[in-house]
């Protein structure tokens, strides 16, 4: 497939998602939400914010212009300023405002609600709780076989296409890019005439998950959404990982990962628009990871 | 040689002096998750007490991994010192301790004793002491090196500036390269992670950084930290190379994931002296962190601590110019909270310097793990405290390519004040020169890195 092909399928998803109504053509900011207050709280006046990441803290410079041309050219945390030695009071908040998102996204569970909304039954890897998915990565490998039976029963057996949403090492980026991306692969995948099984939510997963869920599901190709390991630029970034027919013996260079999907990398639904083009040419060529690339050249 | 002891009215057997290594360490995640974790508290000092007892010798005969199967356990046998040795394998691992902290032993005394002495035996003394004894015991070793300029001379504190962009882009890079600058950051290496692993990126980033050192006439040295094979055959083709980085680790298997053998950096070194750029005669720059053989699957079922003590015994072979410790960099399943990551620090401090090493740590964390930048910001105080020769030095503590935090340059300058250290000698002249810094004290001018721009 060339990559005129490609980009028609992508604008024809989007364009599709647009006229539904599925996307919306303004990026969505995620609604604040209002912690609890005390009884003396001054609710007329606008809250107080973070200083804008931009900001030129640096106390009569010697050459303002340079320092602008440079604020532009990285997003390393630089000119800040300081206090003596050590940072000025705002940008202390900011380091802490951004390291407290990486965390959550870290240590949070997706909601329940979220779940709900958008379809998924929600199962769990071996690991038993957050500390245990951290410290011991192969347990995200694995399903209890009660699991299995629950996948089976609740699942859709025998598909081309299995999706499957892991919460992995961000739960913030499930919940900020699932809305758009899903929507967009499905709609994709099904203008090409590929039948896609119900998705589904796995709690303390980590990729080789895909390795068991594939052989169970009798699927052709694995389409498998995880955060990814928060920065403190973003907490929102997440990967999708695919593969053809995983199993047991599937090494890492048999996977094909499009990583930095979120608003401020790849958008989420031309993501999930480009994911359907890669998984026909799986479909196609019965093959995914390095070979696939190659062939692909 | 007795492997049993009895405290709390418990008695413990111990299978082997790599059990009771392993058991005897403090609380990591790694450990645990290899299942080599002492399961109590009262085993944990059971096989303290246990060790205490060992002599060196003991140790000696039975090392972690055999001699015919390991080039690492090779590389510490082979430059051990027989003479020194014998005059000490009959000590206990509790006499060494003690040795090491009396007030009559200084830099000289433990510098000698430390060539008659193998890295699990360095790992088994380190295992017998509190927070502060190894802040005590690291105090008294400060090895310093030469490549351009001398870095870890008493009453200094040096930095690596390390300008990381999530592109390699060369504006970029410099921006954060003259903050750095700016808060007098950049005495022990200008260094740069690149995201690209290749000769021809090497060289564009090597000659934007080598460009502005030259303009501005710093007295310090640069190195690209890709792998050692991209820097060979970049300095075989001319391109300026002061200093050769590589990470290393503990174990022949591990090394071998990491794409290096003895050979090979006997190779790096050569050619750095041969074809470098750089004085010298100190031209190796190496990377270990507790974990990273676990994280490989590469740990022969020994614990964490004490193959990254082998890890020293590797580096000292090759008279490095700088030993970085990334212990919190390595991840959750080999170092999980705050306490783990500071417990590592001031014991990979405390092993390099026996080792004789010139040793800094990168007091880091990664955003899965529980820490924070306390944890961070503690982490460089104690270090600092005990005698570090240098720390990293990144914009606002967090590294936009690596994904992780480290030492800022606010806290740099704020930890050289702290303590009264300067930084080394020729690049606080020039840091005088370029008016960012005046009897020890950084000026008005100093944060703002538009003083290199007219």
């Amino acid at each position: 497939m060339d990559n005129q092909i490609e980009k028609d399928i992508v604008e024809s998803v989007l364009a599709k998602l647009l006229e539904q109504g599925i996307l919306n053509p303004s990026a969505k900011a995620t609604p604040a939400t209002e912690a609890a207050t005390g009884s003396t709280v001054d609710t007329d006046s606008e809250p107080v914010t973070l200083e804008p990441m931009d900001f030129i803290g640096i106390e009569n410079p010697n050459n303002l212009e340079a320092l602008k041309v440079m604020r532009k050219s990285t997003p390393a945390r630089i000119l800040m300023g300081r206090a003596g030695a050590r940072q000025r009071t705002a940008s202390l908040l900011n380091f802490q405002a951004d390291h407290a998102a990486a965390v959550d996204a870290v240590f949070k569970d997706v909601s329940d609600e979220f779940l709900a909304e958008h379809n998924l039954f929600k199962v769990r890897t071996i690991v038993k709780d957050k500390d245990e998915y951290l410290m011991k990565p192969e347990l995200g490998k694995k399903l209890s076989d009660e699991t299995k039976r629950e996948i089976l029963d609740k699942g859709d057996k025998g598909k081309q296409v299995q999706i499957i949403v892991v919460d992995g090492l961000s739960s913030t980026s499930i919940e900020a890019n699932i809305a758009d991306v899903m929507p967009a692969l499905i709609q994709g995948l099904e203008t090409q005439g590929i039948t896609v099984a119900k998705p589904f939510f796995i709690q303390y997963g980590r990729v080789g998950v895909m390795d068991e869920v594939a052989p169970l599901m009798a699927c052709d190709v694995i389409v498998q959404f995880i955060g990814e390991r928060p920065g403190l630029i973003t907490a929102d970034s997440m990967s999708a990982y695919m593969a053809y027919r995983p199993d047991h013996n599937t090494v890492e260079a048999e996977r094909t990962v499009i990583s930095n999907i979120h608003r401020g990398g790849t958008p989420p639904a031309e993501a999930g628009a480009h994911l359907a083009t890669v998984v026909k040419k799986m479909i196609d060529n019965k093959v995914s990871g390095v070979k696939l690339a190659e062939l692909m050249r | 040689m007795n492997l049993r002891s009895k405290i709390n009215n418990q008695i413990f057997t111990f299978k082997s002096v790599t059990d009771v290594l392993a058991k005897a360490n403090n609380e990591k995640s790694g450990d645990a998750l290899v299942g080599l974790a002492a399961e109590t508290a009262t085993e944990r000092v059971a096989a303290k007490l246990c060790l205490s007892k060992l002599q060196l010798k003991d140790i000696y005969e039975n090392p972690v991994i055999p001699y015919e199967e390991d080039e690492v356990t090779r590389i510490i046998y082979d430059d051990v010192n027989t003479a020194i040795y014998k005059k000490i394998c009959n000590w206990t691992v509790s006499e060494l301790r003690e040795y090491i902290l009396s007030s009559k032993s200084t830099q000289n005394e433990l510098l000698n004793i430390s060539r008659g002495l193998t890295s699990e035996m360095i790992a088994a003394v380190a295992k017998l002491m509190s927070s502060m004894d190894l802040v005590y015991a690291s105090k008294k070793i400060k090895v310093a090196g030469h490549c351009n300029t001398t870095i870890g001379l008493p009453g200094t504190l040096s930095f690596r500036n390390q300008p990381n962009h999530p592109t390699d882009n060369v504006e970029g890079v410099l921006a954060s390269l003259k903050e750095g600058l700016s808060f007098g950051c950049g005495d022990a290496v200008l260094g740069l992670n690149p995201v690209e692993d290749n000769v021809e990126n090497f060289e564009r980033v090597m000659m934007a950084i080598v460009g502005v050192k030259e303009k501005y006439e710093i007295p310090t040295q640069c190195c690209i930290l890709a792998h050692v094979t991209t820097q060979m055959q970049a300095a075989k083709n001319g391109v300026p190379v002061d200093l050769m980085f590589q990470s290393i680790a503990g174990t022949e298997s591990a090394n071998k994931a990491f794409g290096i053998s003895a050979a090979m950096l006997q190779e790096a070194r050569e050619i750095a002296l041969k074809l470098g750029t750089s004085t010298g005669p100190n031209v190796m720059y190496f990377e270990t962190g507790q974990g990273s053989e676990i994280s490989l699957d590469c740990h022969h079922g020994v614990d964490e601590m004490t193959l990254e003590a082998r890890t020293y015994g590797v580096g000292r072979r090759y008279s490095p110019f700088m030993v970085n410790n990334v212990s919190g960099f390595i991840g959750p399943e080999t170092i999980y909270t705050g306490k783990e990551v500071l417990r590592a620090d001031l014991e990979d401090l405390f092993m390099g310097k026996l080792h004789g090493l010139p040793m800094g740590i990168a007091p880091c964390y990664t955003n899965h793990m529980k820490a924070d930048q306390d944890d961070q910001e503690m982490g460089t105080m104690l270090c600092a405290m005990a005698g570090a020769n240098f720390f990293m030095g990144v914009s606002g503590g967090d590294d936009c390519m690596l994904n992780y935090q480290d030492t800022s340059f606010h806290d740099d300058a704020s930890i050289r004040e702290i303590l009264s250290l300067r930084p080394a000698p020729e690049f606080e002249k020039w840091l005088e020169k370029m008016g960012i810094m005046e009897n020890g004290k950084l000026t008005d001018r100093a944060g703002d890195p538009s003083i290199f721009d007219k």
